[in-house]
C-alpha cells in the first residue's frame, strides 16, 4: 500500500517540480528587460558575462564580498548538497556510474557538513538580530525541512540502516513505471516525504533563487550601452509617433 | 529643522543594533494636484487606490524582468542588511535593503503567488492596506536608489529597481512626492529642474563671461543655442548658479576654450538631470531624454558631452541610447535612432562625460596646468553612487573610478584616498540622491551621510584632507548643507572641474 502511495506522490511531486520550474523559467524569459542595468564591475563582453555568472553561481562571489559568515555557511551547505545529490545518483543508476562510485566516500561525509552548514544558517537566523527581523516563518521551516532531510538521511546511513538495495530497486522500478515494494521503514518514509515536500514547494517559494540568478539583469547584462542600442519591444512602440 | 543634529560617529564602524520605528513618519511633502496632473498622474489619492495599485504592480511585473525576478529570488540571507547608509545612520530595520524590499514583496506574495494566497502568515504576505501604502510612501522615499546593496546580493537584487517600482505604483494612484514631481513639471515647462527660463540663463552666462574675463583676462565664452557647434554640453542646471557647482561649469568652459573646441549649451535642454529615473517612470524618463535628442538634431552637433551629475550620467551612459538614440550601434533599419546617430561623430564616445573629454585632452598633452594653484588643498574623491554603480567611463571597466582621479592628480599635488570599502564601487551615497534632497527630508539626509562623514573625518584627522571632490550636482548640494552639521566647512565639497579651473593655464597651447 505504502509503495503505491509513495509512487503516486513521487510522480506527482516530480511533475509539479518540472512543470512548475519550466513555467517560471518561461515567465522570466519572456518578460522584457527595457533598460541596461548591470552593476559594477560589469563585464563588457559575452565571455566576461559568462565568467561573472560562473563566479556568482559556483563561488557566490557577491556574497563573499558581503559577509564571510553567510558565505562560508551557505557555501558549505550548497557544496555539500551538490555532493550528496551526486552520491544519490547511485540509487537511480544500474550499474552505478564510475564517477559516482568515486565520490561515494566524500558524498557520505558531505551529509554531515551539509547539516553543519544548515544549522549554522539557522543559528544566524535565530540569533543575529538583523536576520531574525527579516525572517518569515517559512524561512525557518525551509531550513527545518532541509535539516530534517539531512538528519533522517544520516540516521539511515550511520545509525539505523535501511535496506538500500530494495530502495534502489524501487526507484529504478519507478523510473520504468513499474511499482515494486518499498521497505516499510519509518525513517525512510520520513526522509522521502520531506524530499517530496521540497520538490513541491520549489517552484512556489524562495527556492526560485536557483533559476532566478541566471535571469538577474544586474548580473547577466553586458556593459555596452553606448556601443549598441538596446530596446524592448514595448518601448520601441513608443517611438512610432516620433 | 534646526533641531536636527549629526548622529555620533561610531567608534568602530560595527553593524548598528536595530531601533524599530526610528524613522516612522509621514514621509516627504506630497505633491499637489497640479503637480501630479501635469505629469499625467491622478491629482490626489484615488478612491480605488487598492485595485489600481495591484493592477499597476501586475503591469510592472510583466514589463520589467528585473522587478519580477527580484520579487521571487530573495532568500532573506541578510547579505544586504548592513550595507545601506540610511540603515547605518538611522538603525531603523525597515531601512535594511531586504526589509525595504519586503514592504513591497509581502504584497506581491499576497496577490501574485500561490503560497501567499493560501498561507499569507506563513510566508510573510500582507493585504495591501492604507497603512501599508503610507509605509511605502515613507520608506521608499528613504532610499536614494544608490544600488550599494545590489553589489552584495548573491542574486544581484537591486533595491533601486524595487524603489522605482514602488514610487511608480504610488504615482499611479495619485500619491506623488512634491519635490520630484514639481521638478519634473519644471523640466517639461521651462527646460530645467531649477525653472531657470531662457533669458535668465543667457543673462547668467553673460555674467559668467565677464567674471572669467576679470579673473583671467581671457575671453572664455559660454555659448548657448549655437547651431553647428561641435559639442553640445548637457549639464545639471545647478551648474548655472549654485555654489560650488558653478565653479565646475567655469572649468568646463576653460577646457573647451583651451582646447579650441566649439561648443554650445541648449536653452531647451538646459538640464542633464532626469528625475524620471527617480520615480521609475519610463515615459517620464524618455520624454526628458528626448529633449536632448531634439536639441542635438536642431543644433546639428557632432558630439554630446555631459557635465558633472551622477544620476544624469547613469541615464546618459546607460539609458540614452535606449531612450533617445544618443549613442552608437543602432540597427540600420532603426530609423528613429539612425536619424541622430548618422549626425554624430562616432570616433568619440556618444555621449561622453566631461571627465572623459578633459582626460582625453590631458593624455594628448593638449592642456597646461599649474598644479600649485591647488596646493592649498589636500584632496580626496567621493565616488558618486550612480557613476560608480550605474555607469562607466572610457574604454576599460572601472574607468569611472580612474578617470576622475587621474584628472585630479594631473591638476593638483595632494591627493589622498578614503578607506577602500567606502570608495569606488563600494562608495557610500551622499545621503541626498534619488529624490531625497528636499529640506523636508533633512533628518534622513543628515543620518544617511554618516558613513561618508565618518571616513571623511578620518582622512581629515590623519592626512589633513580639506577638499572632497565629486562629480555630482546632488552630492555637491547635499554636502554643502550637511558638512556644517558635521562640523566641516561647507566649501570642503567641490567639483573635479573646479580643481581643473583653478589650475588650467589659458593661452598656453
Amino acid at each position: 500500500m505504502a509503495s503505491i502511495v509513495f509512487a503516486i506522490l513521487f510522480y506527482f511531486a516530480t511533475l509539479l517540480l518540472v512543470v512548475g520550474l519550466l513555467y517560471r523559467i518561461y515567465i522570466y524569459a519572456r518578460t522584457p528587460v527595457p533598460l541596461k542595468i548591470p552593476t559594477t564591475p560589469a563585464p563588457t563582453t559575452t565571455g566576461g558575462v559568462v565568467l561573472r555568472m560562473m563566479r556568482e553561481v559556483v563561488f557566490f562571489e557577491s556574497l563573499f564580498k558581503s559577509n564571510l559568515w553567510i558565505w562560508g555557511l551557505s557555501a558549505l551547505f550548497h557544496g555539500s548538497l551538490a555532493l550528496v545529490l551526486m552520491r544519490h545518483l547511485r540509487y537511480f543508476t544500474d550499474p552505478v556510474w564510475g564517477w559516482v562510485d568515486l565520490i561515494q566516500p566524500f558524498g557520505m561525509y558531505a551529509g554531515l557538513t551539509m547539516l553543519l552548514g544548515l544549522c549554522g544558517l539557522w543559528w544566524r537566523r535565530i540569533f543575529v538580530e538583523r536576520i531574525r527581523y527579516i525572517s518569515t516563518p517559512s524561512d525557518h521551516l525551509m531550513l527545518l525541512l532541509l535539516i530534517g532531510i539531512a538528519a533522517s538521511g544520516l540516521m539511515m546511513k550511520f545509525v539505523v540502516h535501511t535496506d538500500v538495495i530494495s530502495v534502489k530497486e524501487y526507484f529504478i522500478g519507478l523510473m520504468q513505471f513499474n511499482i515494486l515494494t518499498l521497505p516499510a521503514d519509518p525513517l525512510l518514509f520520513m526522509h522521502l516525504l520531506m524530499v517530496m515536500s521540497l520538490l513541491v514547494v520549489f517552484p512556489f517559494s524562495k527556492l526560485l533563487h536557483a533559476p532566478g540568478v541566471f535571469f538577474s539583469p544586474t548580473r547577466n547584462q553586458k556593459d555596452d550601452s553606448r556601443e549598441k542600442r538596446h530596446i524592448a519591444a514595448w518601448a520601441k512602440k513608443l517611438e512610432a509617433s516620433e | 529643522m534646526s533641531d536636527i543634529t549629526a548622529p555620533a560617529y561610531r567608534a568602530i564602524p560595527i553593524i548598528p543594533a536595530l531601533k524599530p520605528g526610528a524613522m516612522e513618519g509621514k514621509g516627504p511633502f506630497i505633491a499637489t494636484d497640479k503637480m501630479n496632473e501635469a505629469l499625467g498622474f491622478p491629482g490626489h489619492l484615488v478612491d480605488d487606490w487598492h485595485d489600481r495599485a495591484i493592477a499597476k504592480m501586475g503591469e510592472l511585473l510583466s514589463k520589467y524582468r528585473s522587478f519580477k525576478v527580484f520579487m521571487d529570488a530573495c532568500v532573506h540571507c541578510g547579505a544586504c542588511s548592513d550595507k545601506c547608509h540610511y540603515f547605518i545612520g538611522t538603525q531603523d530595520p525597515k531601512n535594511m535593503p531586504v526589509a525595504r524590499q519586503d514592504l513591497l514583496r509581502s504584497v506581491y506574495r499576497r496577490y501574485f503567488t500561490l503560497p501567499g494566497k493560501l498561507f499569507p502568515k506563513l510566508v510573510g504576505a500582507r493585504d495591501l492596506t492604507r497603512e501599508i501604502l503610507d509605509e511605502w510612501y515613507n520608506y521608499f522615499y528613504q532610499c536614494s536608489e544608490c544600488r550599494r546593496c545590489s553589489l552584495f546580493c548573491p542574486y544581484g537584487i537591486d533595491t533601486a529597481e524595487i524603489t522605482m517600482a514602488a514610487r511608480e505604483i504610488l504615482d499611479s494612484v495619485g500619491y506623488g512626492q512634491k519635490y520630484t514631481n514639481e521638478i519634473l513639471g519644471k523640466v517639461h515647462r521651462i527646460g530645467n529642474n531649477l525653472g531657470l527660463p531662457g533669458p535668465a540663463l543667457i543673462d547668467t552666462l553673460e555674467g559668467l563671461e565677464e567674471d572669467v574675463k576679470d579673473a583671467t583676462g581671457f575671453d572664455v565664452r559660454f555659448p548657448i543655442d549655437v547651431k553647428g557647434a561641435e559639442v553640445l554640453l548637457i549639464t545639471p542646471s545647478a551648474d548655472f548658479f549654485a555654489e560650488p557647482h558653478i565653479d565646475s561649469l567655469i572649468g568646463y568652459a576653460k577646457v573647451f576654450h583651451a582646447s579650441g573646441t566649439s561648443w554650445t549649451l541648449s536653452s531647451m535642454a538646459s538640464e542633464a538631470g532626469n528625475f524620471g529615473m527617480f520615480i521609475g517612470n519610463y515615459e517620464q524618463l524618455r520624454k526628458i531624454a528626448l529633449r536632448i535628442r531634439v536639441a542635438a538634431l536642431e543644433l546639428g552637433v557632432k558630439r554630446i558631452v555631459v557635465g558633472e551629475c551622477g544620476h544624469a550620467w547613469r541615464v546618459a551612459y546607460s539609458f540614452w541610447n535606449t531612450l533617445s538614440g544618443v549613442g552608437s550601434g543602432a540597427n540600420e533599419n532603426d530609423h528613429f535612432a539612425m536619424m541622430l546617430q548618422k549626425q554624430l561623430d562616432h570616433r568619440y564616445k556618444q555621449p561622453a562625460h566631461i571627465c572623459e573629454f578633459t582626460w582625453d585632452l590631458i593624455e594628448r598633452n593638449a592642456l597646461t596646468f599649474d598644479k600649485s594653484a591647488n596646493d592649498k588643498y589636500i584632496i580626496t574623491f567621493h565616488d558618486s553612487c550612480n557613476v560608480a554603480r550605474g555607469a562607466s567611463m572610457g574604454d576599460l571597466p572601472g574607468g569611472q573610478f580612474e578617470i576622475p582621479r587621474n584628472i585630479i592628480k594631473a591638476v593638483a599635488n595632494n591627493y589622498v584616498e578614503m578607506p577602500l570599502n567606502t570608495i569606488r564601487e563600494q562608495t557610500f551615497c551622499c545621503g541626498g540622491g534619488g529624490g531625497v534632497l528636499p529640506d523636508d527630508l533633512l533628518e534622513i539626509r543628515v543620518k544617511g551621510a554618516l558613513p561618508r562623514m565618518e571616513v571623511l573625518q578620518q582622512v581629515a584627522d590623519e592626512h589633513g584632507v580639506n577638499f572632497m571632490a565629486t562629480i555630482c550636482a546632488i552630492c555637491k548640494a547635499q554636502f554643502t548643507k550637511i558638512l556644517p552639521i558635521y562640523g566641516f566647512d561647507r566649501k570642503v565639497v567641490g567639483g573635479v572641474h573646479q580643481l581643473v579651473s583653478n589650475a588650467i593655464q589659458l593661452g598656453q597651447k
